[in-house]
């Protein structure tokens, strides 16, 4: 799993790499655990490159989203493939958390 | 085509029984979608194996046996750990309680449950079998 980091002003995006599964989704987790994490109003997520993902890497995200919310920081998730988008349907995850087809959307949020 | 493979008991063997899993599931022209969920679903159960099973201990192993007959997809996870899954444990989980409390794991089963028809657990003495099927009509 491959994280790259862009920042703005008060929005942070994270584009993920590779597979997110119990081997490799402590990298994620620790991103998401940085205190300054909190200081943005926007975290975006950019699944284009995110091949895979296990309840292990869904852990990580429902983990901190009530974190996020009580911090006023947004989390959206943007460019996601089908196969991975249709994991947080099986769990009815895509109802609890900011799903969005592009980055234009994502910003808009 | 290879229908079994043994892999030791570390994370980063999961890979190497996803990959396992989509090559043999590739030659039947099942869309992405389907063999993503099964792949995900074996990787579910192997990882509660490898960890909580059999505690990321190397010199432990799985042995994965695929078939495909009637079409039908099943898959076989043996190892032979003291600690057996106890499915009858398993409760559903409440995902709106697990995001207020920040809980990190416990919904892989809930995946598995939810993509495959059946599900089953079996201890033989030392011998612990799990079962997975699903119908690719």
């Amino acid at each position: 799993m491959k994280i790259t980091q862009q920042s703005t002003e008060s929005t942070l995006t994270l584009s993920l790499d590779g597979e997110l599964d119990a081997s490799s989704s402590v990298v994620l987790d620790t991103e998401l655990s940085k205190p300054e994490i909190l200081g943005n109003q926007k975290v975006l997520i950019d699944c284009r490159q995110l091949n895979y993902i296990s309840s292990a890497g869904l852990g990580v995200f429902i983990s901190h989203l009530q974190t996020f919310q009580d911090a006023g920081v947004k989390l959206v998730f943007f460019n996601m493939q089908d196969k991975v988008h249709n994991v947080f349907e099986i769990l009815g995850l895509d109802s609890l958390m900011t799903i969005v087809p592009s980055e234009a959307e994502a910003v808009a949020v | 085509m290879k229908h079994a493979i043994r892999i030791s008991c570390t994370r980063r063997n999961l890979k190497v029984v996803r990959d396992f899993v989509s090559e043999f599931l590739l030659s039947y022209h099942l869309s992405e979608l389907v063999i993503n969920q099964i792949v995900l679903a074996v990787d579910e159960v192997v990882a509660n194996l490898i960890i909580h099973g059999n505690g990321e201990d190397e010199s432990q192993f799985l042995d994965v046996r695929v078939n495909l007959q009637n079409q039908e997809f099943s898959i076989e996870i043996e190892d032979t750990n003291l600690t057996s899954y106890s499915p009858t444990s398993y409760v559903e989980p409440d995902l709106q309680e697990y995001v207020r409390i920040g809980k990190k794991g416990g919904v892989g089963m809930m995946l598995v449950n939810r993509i495959m028809d059946r599900v089953e657990f079996t201890t033989d003495g030392t011998r612990n079998l799990c079962r997975l099927y699903k119908k690719l009509s």
